[in-house]
């Protein structure tokens, strides 16, 4: 009867064909008010003078509001950002102030009519220019800002906002073993994630105190830990409700509308607000994808046995640093690859700049490690006159060999599955150990280039989860748990892990959709593709907790020890006589004897869990273990480049992944390729483009691009299944996978039909053709 | 969400239409004509343009003719893209358009707002630029008509409350060959980087531009210069490529040399028309 | 002449019933849709034409409803997602995993069901030209080719109720 395994359709699926699944901005309360931001024009500016008369004088407004009226610092790494702009501007599109009116158009009739004065400030635009010495700083009172962990290293008098180091073997008996080294230099430009649903939020907050958030969030407990801590007020007062998501890839995760829909309430009297981003404002206004500039050096020796990796990362965080430092930490730790490298060296600095902020985006900062190991190891190849296929799999890191990764942790089967095994399947959807290179027509080429992926989470130490399993008079359950639905699915692969356990039909699970912070049990966040593993294992050990209750009260009735008891199909029954049972549905809200008499009570199944195991990483050495199991894989695109116009298509693209144990195959499958699928819009042409004043010129779906149907290439897509003994039923993370290789799979492949070094995304026909000719006609 | 108000009005006839703009200037609305509106509501919502009413011309019967008068096929301002394209009548004009935006916006954008309209590609007149059309405009004078080559100098030309009725198109246009190239910077849902439209008519190829200067435009010296027979193709389009009238557009979809390099391309292949 | 100055009442018809509605002159569909009438299946992806999350159809052709004032709607009939009773459509979706967060969805979907309604025998291009006025950032498009083309493979659309007339633009 188990349904791990098998094609469920989505718990949601019937409510989003019919449109009648609710979002967030889907629900709409009478009297609401609506708030609307003034953002700034200028990229780094003191503010010499805010003109809120004009706002004020529009009808309907009931409060205009600048930074000043509730000065607070946040930030979940150094607390940096003031949600309103206080005395200075560090972005093109930072709210400056906000209205509150009646309605959403005279808000915005509002926000358009407040006048800003700046001064200017020498904007920093890069990673380079953030570095430079003597260059403006971005936080002038870096030094004594508050830091909301520990491991994080701010330097005061810089631009720096983190160093991470990784200091593993001895470079110099490294170097000294290599006969060939390669170096490389590679950017990715910030971006966006475009999720569909942009952000929004309503906040209340009643007269008692209590303070009601409802919001389009990966991360509601993250919302009530936070507004609590920044703004002083009790945890238990703060209800936030999140219903589904509409697409979220790491932009939801972090608090960050909530601050300024809070302040907006405040300045109403507590009455009901909404804020919601318009298109433009979720670009530019909030917090974006990282950008990177990086440096490696890789050597090897003759027979392609990597012994040596340097590596510098400057990663543009933008005007806040938010999670950015972690993601700098993330490259570091793992930026060798799922490769075995002794000798590693790197350094890895979150900068600040004047672009707009960032924040988590799927992939966590593994997609750009991995664009510049795998773009090097092709180069590498080249150099050996290797195959990159046999390169990557000589180097492929595997347990039982004395591999460890960069931070030093020990490979083993359970901690990185088998990537050689993906690497093998993978040339049987593109072939990859053949020619790479064919020349099919006159003007036409057909290339190929891969890269391996790997990424495990960088959750807290301590992130938990945790689930309830109640029960329904007809013996069927619901489940709670604290896991958002974004589209991954997660929910109803809880279910069926859930019926599995509980040996029953996945439609006897009813989940619960959204979750409430008042009675769903905390999740950390949903993010790091930890929340089929970590609410999995919650869901495993809330199941356990309720058939040790359905068999103690079966034992009971059924007059035997629970020993000999089993469940299955709504019922507890007899191992050596199935025909002796007790079903859920006469047990679950206690059972009655004959007379009337009844005993046991309702049960109620919970389940907790604690990512165990996990370290800070050393400052000076990066030693420890940032996360649970890896999970590895290897990734292939194959284009078609016309030789003549430089212009390409998209042909094939595979994905071969261990992700341990497949809970649905159908769902993984699907949230693989739209990784992937997303993966080649990085690769390809998404990427924030700057004006002279620093504002970001692709600011709407007009100019900023995404992959739109009938561009997308055949997708192809296979798991491997070694289980990781702390994931339910061996599972691993597999949400954010799809993406991590195809910008670098992409370059590799382009690289090779085109003859020029592609070490920069996105990659468009413009950039062949300049670096083929230096842009002249 | 458009932050301000404005009132709506949908006139039946081109009268009706005409006198409303007037009176509403009067009353200091600025007034605009109103055919797809995608143009006005986006950047109405952008607080780009301000307008106190919207006239909209969709019920105004010679705004909606279409259909071949004699030798001519009659084209009305607020015939949607969509309805010309699905209709096949001018094929050029149905796949140049059938490029604008996307499929769905198409059924929305009206003929005359794409000319009329402020977006600096409007290649929706390429074709009625090369097929000599004639423009039918009203005013309060009633109505005149005009080839469209005397009209249009990058922007449709007019006095302030003319409105554009019709286009009419001699028939033997419709069917000659013809040529249509858009291309982007990537995707095929874009503004273009460069757009050809080119017919050839009596041997010759007549040819118009979107997407290379800030208006879209067609050119009797470039194609003078495509013509010159006895000339190698390259020497001719160098030629015609050193008559651009205006300076080439460096813009987020592409440089300037890289537009040449495009043009270049496309050119080699209008030439083997 | 129909006029709507300020803030009027309108009567719309929409899914086959006729609404009396109070906007401004300045209201997108989209906007009354969802505000005012509670049809909250088609979605503000940008509100700027783009995404095609606000698709909704008019006289049976898809149009996106951001870039509609409600006033032009009245005299058109307006089907929204809601107005889709078990539409093949919606069933090709469901069972070829055609989406996954689903806020795209409700707008893929009338797309493609205008295209399978107008255009039963739809090639690859004219698919490919349809439904590439919508944006979904999280599938593949995969899933959805594979749903749509289960629907015109079988080129008829029975058992739809939801395209009230379907006169010409
Ligand atoms: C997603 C999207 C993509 C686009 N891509 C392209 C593209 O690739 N190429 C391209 O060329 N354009 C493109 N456009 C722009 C589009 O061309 C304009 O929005 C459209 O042409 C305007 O047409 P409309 O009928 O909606 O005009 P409206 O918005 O109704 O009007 C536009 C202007 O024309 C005036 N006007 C309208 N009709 C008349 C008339 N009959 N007489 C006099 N004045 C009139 C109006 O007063 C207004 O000033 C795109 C638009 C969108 C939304
Ligand atoms: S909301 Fe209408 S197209 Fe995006
Ligand atoms: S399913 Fe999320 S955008 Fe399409």
């Amino acid at each position: 009867m188990t349904a791990i395994g098998k094609d469920v359709p989505r718990k949601e699926a019937l409510d989003k064909v019919t449109g009648a699944v609710k979002y967030n901005d889907d629900i709409n309360e009478p009297g609401l008010l609506h708030v609307k931001m003034a953002t700034s024009t200028c990229a780094h500016g003191i503010i010499k003078s805010i003109d809120v008369l004009s706002a004020w004088n529009v009808p309907g407004v009931r409060a205009v509001v600048t930074g000043d009226y509730l000065p607070v610092m946040t930030g979940s790494v150094i607390k940096d950002r003031p949600p309103i702009a206080i005395n200075k501007v560090r972005y093109y599109g930072e709210p400056v102030a906000i209205v509150v009116a009646d309605t959403e158009h005279e808000a915005q009739k509002a926000a358009n009519s407040i006048k800003i004065e700046y001064s200017p400030l020498p904007m920093v635009k890069s990673p380079k220019e953030a570095l430079v010495k003597g260059a403006p700083l971005v936080h002038e009172k870096l030094g004594e800002y508050k830091k909301a962990i520990d491991d994080v290293y701010p330097a005061a008098g810089t631009n720096v906002a983190d160093h991470s180091k990784i200091r593993k073997g001895d470079m110099d008996k490294g170097w000294s073993e290599c006969d060939v080294i390669v170096e490389g230099e590679y950017t990715m430009p910030k971006s966006d994630h475009i999720a569909m649903e942009t952000r929004n939020v309503r906040v209340k907050i009643d007269p008692d105190g209590k303070v009601y958030v409802s919001s389009s969030t990966q991360c509601p407990h993250g919302i009530k830990d936070t507004l609590a801590t920044v703004f002083s007020l009790n945890e238990g007062d703060i209800i936030v409700n999140a219903p589904l998501v509409g697409g979220a890839f790491g932009g939801k995760a972090p608090v960050n509308l909530e601050f300024i829909a809070y302040i907006a309430s405040r300045a109403v009297g507590g009455r009901q607000v909404k804020l919601a981003n318009t298109r433009e404002e979720d670009i530019a206004t909030s917090p974006t994808k990282i950008g990177l500039e990086a440096k490696v050096k890789l050597g090897a020796t003759r027979d392609g046995i990597l012994k040596a990796l340097e590596l510098k990362y400057f990663v543009d965080a933008g005007a806040y640093s938010d999670t950015a430092p972690r993601m700098a930490k993330t490259m570091a730790s793992n930026g060798t690859g799922p490769y075995n490298v002794e000798n590693v060296f790197c350094d890895a600095l979150c900068l600040y700049t004047n672009n707009p902020y960032s924040t988590s985006f799927r992939g966590f900062g593994n997609m750009g490690h991995t664009f510049c190991m795998e773009r090097t190891l092709d180069k590498l190849a080249v150099a050996l006159n290797m195959s990159p296929f046999d390169l990557r799999l000589k180097n492929a890191i595997s347990p039982g060999k004395g591999h460890t990764s960069a931070t030093q942790v020990k490979i083993t089967k359970s901690n990185t599955g088998d990537l050689a095994k993906c690497i093998y399947k993978i040339n049987e959807l593109i072939k990859l150990d053949d020619d790479l290179r064919v020349e099919v027509a006159k003007d036409k080429v057909i290339a190929r280039g891969m890269s391996c992926i790997w990424k495990t989470s960088a959750s807290n130490t301590d992130a938990i989860s945790g689930a309830i399993i109640v029960f329904n008079k007809d013996g069927s359950l619901n489940l709670i748990v604290g896991v958002m639905e974004i589209g991954s699915g997660v929910k109803t692969g809880l279910a069926q892990i859930l019926a599995d356990k509980m040996n029953m039909e996945v439609d006897q699970i009813h989940v619960q959709m959204p979750v409430n912070t008042e009675s769903s049990p905390k999740h950390w966040k949903t993010v790091a593709s930890m929340s089929t593993v970590m609410a999995g294992r919650a869901v495993l050990s809330a199941a356990d907790d309720a058939i040790r209750q359905i068999k103690d009260l079966g034992s009971i009735v059924l007059r035997v020890d629970p020993s000999q008891l089993e469940i299955g199909g709504g019922k507890v029954y007899m191992r050596s006589d199935p025909d002796n049972y007790v079903e859920f549905k006469d047990m679950v809200h206690g059972f009655k004897f004959r007379g009337g008499n009844s005993i046991g009570g309702q049960i109620i199944g919970k389940g907790t869990y604690i990512m165990e195991n996990l370290t800070i990483l050393d400052r000076e050495t990066g030693k420890g273990r940032m996360g649970p199991a890896w999970t590895v894989g290897v990734q292939a695109v194959e284009v078609e480049y016309n030789t003549k116009d430089h212009t390409y298509k998209l042909v094939k693209a595979a994905t071969v992944m261990d992700i341990g144990k497949i809970v649905n195959p159908k769902t993984a499958k699907g949230v693989v390729m739209g990784g992937m699928s997303m993966g080649l819009g990085l690769g390809s042409r998404e990427g924030f483009l700057y004006g002279s004043n620093g504002g970001i010129l692709n600011d709407s779906l007009r100019t900023y691009k995404v992959m739109r149907f009938g561009e997308q290439p055949d997708y192809m897509v296979e798991f491997i299944e070694t289980p990781a003994e702390d994931g339910p039923y061996g599972a691993r993370g597999l949400g954010e996978h799809g993406i991590l290789g195809m910008p670098a799979a992409l370059a590799n492949a382009l690289t090779r039909a085109t003859g020029v070094e592609l070490d920069q995304v996105p990659i468009d026909a413009e950039l062949i053709w300049q670096l083929k000719t230096g842009g002249y006609v | 969400m458009i932050p301000f108000d404005f009132d709506y009005y949908k006139p039946d006839t081109l009268l009706e239409a005409i006198d409303l703009f007037q009176d509403l200037s009067e009353q200091g609305k600025m007034p605009m004509y109103y055919g797809g509106g995608t143009e006005i509501i986006s950047m109405a919502r952008a607080n780009s343009i301000y307008t106190g009413a919207v006239i909209d011309i969709k019920g105004i019967p010679e705004c909606c003719e279409f259909g071949f008068s004699g030798s001519n096929l009659v084209i009305g301002s607020a015939i949607t893209l969509t309805k010309i394209v699905e209709s096949g009548l001018f094929p050029m004009l149905g796949i140049t358009i059938g490029r604008i935006a996307d499929h769905t916006i198409q059924g929305k954008i009206t003929l005359g707002g794409n000319l009329a309209g402020t977006v600096i590609y409007r290649e929706s007149v390429l074709p009625l630029l090369i097929s000599e059309s004639q423009v039918v405009i009203a005013g309060n004078y009633g109505t005149r008509q005009a080839p469209i080559s005397e009209l249009f100098d990058g922007r449709m030309r007019r006095e302030p409350g003319e409105l554009i009725v019709k286009l009419i198109i001699d028939s033997t246009y419709t069917n000659l060959p013809f040529f249509h190239r858009k291309t982007t910077k990537i995707d095929k849902i874009d503004y273009p980087l460069v757009t050809v439209v080119a017919m050839k008519k009596d041997d010759r190829i007549l040819a118009g531009f979107s997407g290379l200067c800030d208006h879209p435009f067609r050119s009797i010296e470039m194609e003078d210069s495509l013509n010159e027979k006895g000339l190698t193709r390259e020497v001719r389009i160098k030629n015609a490529m050193s008559h651009i009238p205006a300076p080439v557009q460096e813009d987020i979809h592409g440089s300037g040399n890289y537009r040449r390099f495009v043009l270049n391309n496309i050119l080699m292949d209008v030439l083997k028309m | 002449m129909m006029q709507l100055c300020g803030t009027d009442t309108i009567e719309l018809e929409v899914n086959g019933e006729k609404r009396k509605v109070t906007v401004r002159a300045a209201d997108t569909l989209l906007h009354t849709l969802r505000e005012k009438l509670g049809l909250t299946g088609a979605k503000p992806g940008c509100e700027n034409g783009d995404c095609g999350a606000c698709t909704v159809l008019l006289d049976g052709w898809p149009i996106k409803s951001c870039l509609m004032l409600a006033a032009e709607a009245v005299g058109h009939s307006i089907t929204t997602i809601e107005g889709l009773k078990n539409a093949p459509m919606q069933k090709a979706f469901f069972e070829n995993w055609g989406f996954q967060c689903g806020f795209c969805t409700s707008g893929f979907i009338m797309t493609c069901h205008a295209l399978a309604t107008i255009h039963p025998g739809a090639d690859d291009d004219t698919m490919a030209d349809w439904l590439q006025s919508n944006i979904c950032r999280c599938t593949s498009y995969e899933e959805i080719q594979n749903a749509v083309k289960q629907v015109l493979g079988k080129g008829d659309s029975s058992g739809v109720q939801g395209v009230v007339s379907m006169k010409e633009k």
